[in-house]
């Protein structure tokens, strides 16, 4: 039985009001003031696709074991690096085995889909455990209707065969060439056609077919479906569509518009994965991808959903908000505003390409390193032991430190140090089991920080060297939320 | 059993010049300021210094590496010249090397001298310094201010003190400084200041405000060493000689091991206790004079206190408030202002601390004057709490 072993999700703390949004920009468009309802996720300035696979990942990764994993495909329209495994980065910083198979899925919104259809082929040929990640964080002109639509996020599934909480059953995709929209190479935003034509002429026609094969495929029969999920920016779109293929209309799901917005290639997976928190076992669900064609998947949940353990998934993200409500904050975190930095902005370090790879588990991945002598766990894995009792030379054994729990042992609110988003926090972090090391926070409100407070490592971007094209990502400490033990 | 250093070596001259925000000078011009004083008062001639050392910082934007810029400035004949660098702490360095070749006996007269150029940057505060290939891969986006605020949130956590009263002792450190930099003709903030003024200031780095924060000045300063033999055979009367000279690097201890708990610098511990034993000094408290320590911050001077032995573990706070530190006080600390009002030319700055001592010692210190002294500290880091070089330095009148 090949299927979803297990499932996770990430979307972004902050939740920026679309009240505030259309009121900065209504003067000029006072059709944007119809979208001005609700809110959309927000991807902190340090958080990219990337990033936000990784989070997603770790979620999903709860509780199984990270060696079982063979291969690594990442979907996003949002790559950081257009040539530089992006895949790679995220399986880096799993601490993943360096044995793996590792891909990007990219340049269409169904890339998502086509690439679960894609893992699901090789697990069926080759028996492998996939890990599949998806995420988006596009970018959009300021006072465009698709600032308001979408929201930045990431889910994932690790795909087998064996303990299954979702049995895959078949599928079914389609090409065509229909540019609803298009983001040429190079250009930083989607260039898109009108609305009413990518409804009735796009999700119109070219969905439904796909539905009725995939379901055939499957051996499904339209109205058996419990969940049916059709990432669509467009109100009542997935359900007149449900209603020509023959679906319940109680199984069309909410495209979450109102909480998150559209998070790119990858909300068919958010959805999914959220369909997946709200299933029982036996449902079924069909889980749709547009984009230049369409991707049918069928699944049917198994007796082992309920045995899975807490996680975040996507209803703990949804808990864990913040809501924001400057807009000019958002415009500077997506580099769509020209701002005094300062001159202390103008700090740009070249990558030292040999020194990251050599370090790439230290750097990525969070690794350091235990004494065999004392077994004083460290920060970074050192030739001489830091325990001043021990300062043995032996060879220390890999001591990952990503997931081992942290509190602040001293920090400061830095408004004199650049940062995009002042006051800069950090401190010094330690680890509840040994070690240590001045870390950035991330995530932080002013005047919530204090010594003793619970934290949590995240993988987030360090610094961008814009003037190379470099983006360096390391681990942060973020305030550890409630909703993260959340099932 | 080392026997240390202690009066081997004698202060012949020493130098200074103003501090602050010299628009008008460049680095050359500072340690030209500084050399002539000196020479003046050693009463020798540049040609017969036969090694120097050199401390400055911030090559980034200063005169570069290496010694040539001190040897050219100066035009030093060709002797041996040595550039140290120990961050905040290099002009402390500078002396030692000095002060070991003339106890070696390699040389009659050595010069130390510090100096560093630091309004040259376009912006208030520190140049932000080379980083190396690794940190920028994985270090945090710290500035000075944010790395020592931390040993507030650390100390307050250790006592279970009140943050409100460890801000009101840091604001009185500062008022303490500016009073006394007020009676300083040379110190770059001459203003006094009231303790409702540092209270309301702008916050850098929670949470020190503005004037918990030292002035980023321009300076240099230098001393010219030799033996006592040879100091009375020049004539001099009155010699203050140096007993001791510590430096305490960190081990990666506080940066990588939990045994640190934030609140204080091990490194100041073990330089101090090392200096009074290489000095004699049994009961700092009673037996010192007078202290000069590295004020970067209001915090790191509360809690240097302590780690020099002299406050009790917990009661810097009621030193402070009882006024134990001010120039009327049982052991009056920055009677020249201090890094916080004399200023904090990187490179400088720990040759700056042994010049307030030494004139002092010599009853030159003018408005400022101290009844007596006899023997006084000097303490100078560089680095950040959880990782940094700490020199102790006690120079004091050399009994006949």
């Amino acid at each position: 039985m090949i299927g979803i072993v297990s499932y996770g999700a990430y979307l972004p703390r902050l939740r920026l009001n679309r009240k505030a949004m259309a009121a900065a920009n209504a003067w000029m468009d006072s059709a944007l003031l119809a979208h001005g309802k609700g809110e959309r996720t927000m991807a902190n300035w340090d958080e990219d696709s990337i990033t936000m696979a990784v989070e997603a990942a770790r979620d999903c990764l709860t509780g199984q074991d990270r060696r079982s994993i063979q291969a690594l495909y990442f979907a996003s329209t949002s790559l950081p690096f257009a040539d530089r495994q992006n895949a790679g980065i995220v399986a880096a910083a799993l601490n993943l085995s360096e044995q793996l198979a590792t891909l990007d899925v990219t340049a269409s919104q169904k890339a998502a889909t086509s690439g679960l259809l894609a893992a699901f082929n090789a697990a069926k040929a080759t028996g492998e455990n996939v890990l599949f990640a998806a995420a988006d964080k596009r970018r959009t002109k300021s006072a465009s209707a698709q600032e308001m639509q979408f929201g930045d996020g990431a889910a994932a599934l690790l795909l087998g065969s064996g303990e299954v909480v979702a049995e895959f059953l078949g599928g079914h995709s389609a090409s065509v060439d229909f540019v609803d929209h298009y983001r040429g190479q190079n250009h930083p935003f989607d260039y898109g056609w009108e609305d009413r034509w990518i409804r009735d002429e796009g999700f119109g026609k070219i969905v439904p077919p796909v539905i009725v094969q995939a379901l055939e495929n499957a051996g499904v029969k339209p109205d058996e479906v419990d969940h049916f999920v059709l990432p669509c920016v467009y109100g009542g779109v997935a359900a007149s569509i449900a209603k020509k293929a023959g679906l319940r209309p109680e199984a069309v799901r909410d495209n979450l518009a109102a909480v998150c917005g559209a998070t790119g290639t990858a909300h068919a997976v958010v959805m999914l994965v959220d369909a997946l928190q709200d299933a029982t076992p036996g449902q079924l669900l069909l889980v749709m991808g547009f984009g230049q064609g369409c991707d049918g998947l069928v699944f049917r949940a198994t007796e082992r959903l309920a045995a899975l353990p807490g996680r975040v998934g996507v209803k703990g993200s949804l808990a864990r908000r913040k809501e924001e409500t400057n807009y000019l904050k958002f415009l500077s975190f997506n580099q769509l505003v020209t701002q005094e930095r300062g001159l202390r902005a103008e700090h740009n370090p070249q990558t030292a390409l040999s020194m990251l790879y050599r370090k790439r588990k230290m750097v990525l991945g969070l690794v350091g390193g235990v004494c065999p002598k004392c077994n004083t766990p460290q920060f970074p894995k050192e030739g001489v032991c830091v325990n001043p009792e021990c300062k043995a030379m032996d060879p220390q054994e890999d001591y990952p430190f990503a997931d081992r729990p942290a509190r602040i042992a001293s920090w400061s609110a830095d408004a004199l140090a650049y940062s995009i988003d002042p006051p800069a926090h950090y401190g010094m972090i330690q680890f509840d089991g040994g070690g240590r090391f001045m870390a950035d926070f991330t995530d932080c409100d002013v005047g919530s920080v204090g010594v003793g407070m619970p934290m949590r490592m995240v993988f987030r971007i360090l610094g961008v060297d814009e003037m190379r094209g470099m983006t360096r990502y390391f681990w942060k400490a973020a305030p550890v939320a409630a909703s993260d033990k959340e099932s | 059993m080392t026997k240390g250093i202690k009066d081997k070596v004698v202060i012949l001259g020493m130098g200074c010049c103003r501090f602050g925000e010299r628009w008008d000078a460049s680095e050359e011009d500072l340690i030209l300021e500084a050399f002539r004083e000196c020479v003046a008062d050693a009463g020798i001639g540049p040609g017969e210094i036969q090694a120097a050392w050199f401390a400055s910082y911030a090559d980034e934007i200063n005169v570069g590496k290496s010694a040539v810029p001190l040897a050219v400035t100066l035009r030093l004949n060709n002797i041996p010249v040595t550039r140290v660098e120990n961050m905040c702490a290099s002009g402390s360095e500078a002396l030692r090397g000095a002060v070991y070749a003339v106890a070696s006996g390699a040389c009659d007269f050595a010069l130390a001298l510090g100096a560093e150029k630091l309004k040259d940057t376009g912006y208030g505060g520190l140049p932000r310094p080379g980083r190396g290939t690794m940190q920028p891969l994985w270090m945090a986006n710290i500035s000075a201010p944010g790395a020592f605020a931390q040993l507030a949130s650390a100390y307050v956590a250790k006592y279970g003190k009140n943050a409100k009263d460890v801000k009101q002792a840091m604001a009185q450190i500062s008022v303490k400084s500016h009073e006394n930099g007020a009676k300083n003709p040379k110190a770059h903030l001459q203003k006094q200041i009231s303790v409702e003024q540092v209270l309301a200031a702008p916050i850098v780095a929670a949470p020190l405000g503005l004037f918990d924060c030292c002035g980023v000045s321009d300076g240099a300063a230098c001393a010219i060493v030799t033996t006592p033999e040879i100091a009375r055979s020049l004539g001099k009367q009155n010699l203050v000689s140096v007993k001791a000279l510590q430096l305490a690097v960190s081990d990666g201890t506080e940066s990588g091991h939990n045994s640190w708990d934030g609140s204080y610098f091990a490194t100041t511990r073990i330089a101090s206790k090392r200096a009074y034993e290489e000095a004699g000094v049994r009961n700092p408290r009673e037996e010192l004079s007078m202290i000069e320590v590295h004020d970067c911050f209001s915090i790191t001077e509360l809690v240097t206190m302590e780690d020099l032995h002299i406050s009790p573990p917990g009661g810097a706070i009621n030193d402070v408030m009882d006024g134990f530190y001010n120039a009327g006080g049982k052991v009056p600390c920055q009677i020249d202002g201090g890094l916080k009002c004399f200023g904090h030319p990187i490179g400088a700055s720990g040759l700056r601390m042994i010049y307030e001592v030494y004139l002092q010692l010599l009853g030159r210190a003018g408005p400022r004057q101290l009844p007596d002294p006899r023997y006084g500290l000097t303490h100078n880091v560089g680095g950040v709490p959880y990782q940094n070089v700490c020199s102790v330095s006690i120079i004091g009148r050399l009994e006949a």
